[in-house]
């Protein structure tokens, strides 16, 4: 565009040019100041904030402990959610795509993860003087991995078909020895020592959660409690936090796309709304150059109410 | 004793400090006086926005210097986490209505859409923020949260790079990259707002000027 038809498009005087009156930024500033203060103050006093404590392993394992062997029997099966879920964790899916864009795969194994043997063996093999476990991991570790599969999807089978998931009731079967590593991970979970296991296998200062959260998340009970405080994904959770909270309203765009199909039924979800968002931000702060969305201020004329004269 | 009058061009310092001063056209960096035209309330949340965020850093660096873990054993501790949260609440609140606004005047106008983009780039970054500080909490929220949101950052391949679930990594962010990032954002918008000032309303005339 030439400078003279930027011009005829945008004839917007210089504001300096206009009559100006007394304006005093500095006292309009310390007023604001004090009055967000001290609305900050009088809400924090009123309402505080939300500090539901975080679960712990133990947690899990003395109120939900069949969930606790059943994640461990899928961990070891390979069906678990982590085990199948594909990049940045492991090559067992090809992950969700963007229209003919497979961006989960693109990312690559960045964070690599063996949910068999990270989150459930690796921890259990820390145990020493518990013969029947080690015993149990030395066959484990003697097997076949087909066979490994073998034994673990037959377990989490009867499990799934036991009343209330019970390992206690399991039909009799040929599960090799994950009936004992299942256990045996319920009794390292109740321990209390299973998420230091996790996160300090390889460094003394752990600040990195991502194999404890994965198992937490590959278990039911995480999302069985998030759920009843009202934080599930087609709860608006993304937006809300614990308790009667305002959470984040700011993202109420990016969690309404997740109540309404296509997005909701999509085994591409995430990538649809993350796709539709980033087009709409994009949209958002390039306005002042979208033809028809950069006049639609002036039709709309809600600015009469700003400048009244 | 000589002097010598080194051309601006010549000296970086100088060319520097030449080029800073035409920045902000004189006496407007911290104007008495304001258009005529400017009179209605709505012009407060710009100003609102800033004092939230003044409060939003001060909580945070008092939650900051006394440890990640403080506020959850410490009534204090957790008071100060409160008024975290609120000015945060308080921040967003009003940088919405602050946004609507100069969207319905259009404020881009007058060579002002650099002071958009920045402001909208602030807006979008804050969104980040707030997000990386839900996942540092370290308690039910943070848990329930990053496990959610992992799925969308995996989807589109960035996951390794920005692991929600590394609450070491989504702490650093929050307390360190993106308020710099953001305060960075904020001062470079306040700069362009008082270099163009504040549009004018729709088909206004200057004096002197004619259509």
């Amino acid at each position: 565009m030439s400078g003279r038809r930027k011009a005829r498009a945008d004839q917007t005087p210089d504001s300096h040019l206009f009559p100006t009156r007394h304006y005093d930024l500095v006292k309009e500033m310390v007023a604001a100041t004090v009055v967000v203060g001290l609305l900050t103050v009088v809400l924090a006093a009123l309402f505080s904030s939300p500090d539901r404590k975080a679960l712990t392993m133990a947690n899990w394992a003395e109120a939900a402990p069949a969930d606790v062997v059943a994640t461990a029997a899928a961990e070891l099966a390979g069906t678990s959610t982590s085990a199948a879920y594909g990049a940045p964790y492991n090559k067992n899916d090809p992950g969700q795509k963007l229209g003919p864009l497979p961006l989960q795969r693109a990312g690559g194994v960045g964070l690599k993860l063996d949910s068999a043997a990270d989150l459930v063996i690796a921890p259990l093999s820390t145990r020493t003087g518990d013969a029947p476990l080690t015993a149990a991991l030395a066959t484990w570790k003697g097997a076949s991995e087909t066979q490994q599969t073998t034994w673990a999807g037959s377990y989490s089978d009867a499990l799934a078909a036991a009343p209330d998931g019970d390992p206690a009731k399991v039909a009799t079967g040929d599960y090799g020895p994950v009936p004992v590593l299942s256990s045996s991970f319920l009794t390292l979970a109740a321990s209390g020592s299973l998420e230091g296991l996790l996160t300090s296998g390889t460094t003394f200062y752990a600040s990195d959660q991502t194999r404890p959260l994965l198992l937490l998340a590959d278990g039911a009970y995480l999302e069985d409690q998030a759920r009843a405080d009202h934080l599930g994904g087609d709860q608006w959770g993304m937006m809300n936090e614990t308790g009667n909270y305002p959470g984040q309203p700011w993202m109420w765009l990016y969690t309404f796309w997740y109540q309404v199909k296509p997005f909701s039924t999509s085994g591409n979800a995430d990538a649809l709304v993350w796709g539709v968002m980033a087009v709409l931000t994009v949209a958002f702060i390039f306005i002042p150059f979208i033809p028809g969305v950069r006049s639609l201020p002036r039709h709309l004329r809600v600015h009469r109410l700003i400048w009244r004269q | 004793m000589t002097t010598s009058k080194a051309p601006s061009g010549s000296n970086w310092t100088a060319a520097t400090r030449e080029r800073l001063s035409h920045v902000v056209p004189p006496g407007q960096l911290l104007p008495d006086r304001q258009p005529a035209y400017m009179r209605s309330w709505i012009y407060v949340f710009g100003v609102a926005c800033l004092a939230a965020l003044f409060y939003v850093i001060a909580s945070g660096v008092v939650l900051a210097v006394m440890g990640a873990a403080w506020w959850h054993s410490s009534s204090v501790g957790h008071f100060v986490n409160s008024t975290h949260l609120w000015s945060v609440e308080l921040f967003f609140m009003f940088m919405v209505m602050h946004l609507w606004a100069k969207f319905f005047m259009a404020a881009w106008r007058g060579r002002r859409a650099l002071t958009w983009i920045t402001g909208g780039v602030a807006f979008i970054g804050s969104i980040g923020t707030a997000f990386t500080g839900y996942l540092s909490q370290s308690n039910f929220d943070s848990q329930w949260i990053s496990t959610q949101a992992k799925d969308g950052v995996n989807s589109v391949g960035v996951g390794p790079e920005f692991n929600v679930l590394n609450t070491g990594q989504m702490l650093l962010l929050h307390i360190s990259v993106l308020p710099l990032l953001i305060g960075l954002l904020v001062g470079l918008h306040i700069i362009l707002v008082r270099r163009h000032g504040v549009v004018p309303p729709f088909d206004a005339v200057a004096p002197g000027e004619s259509r």
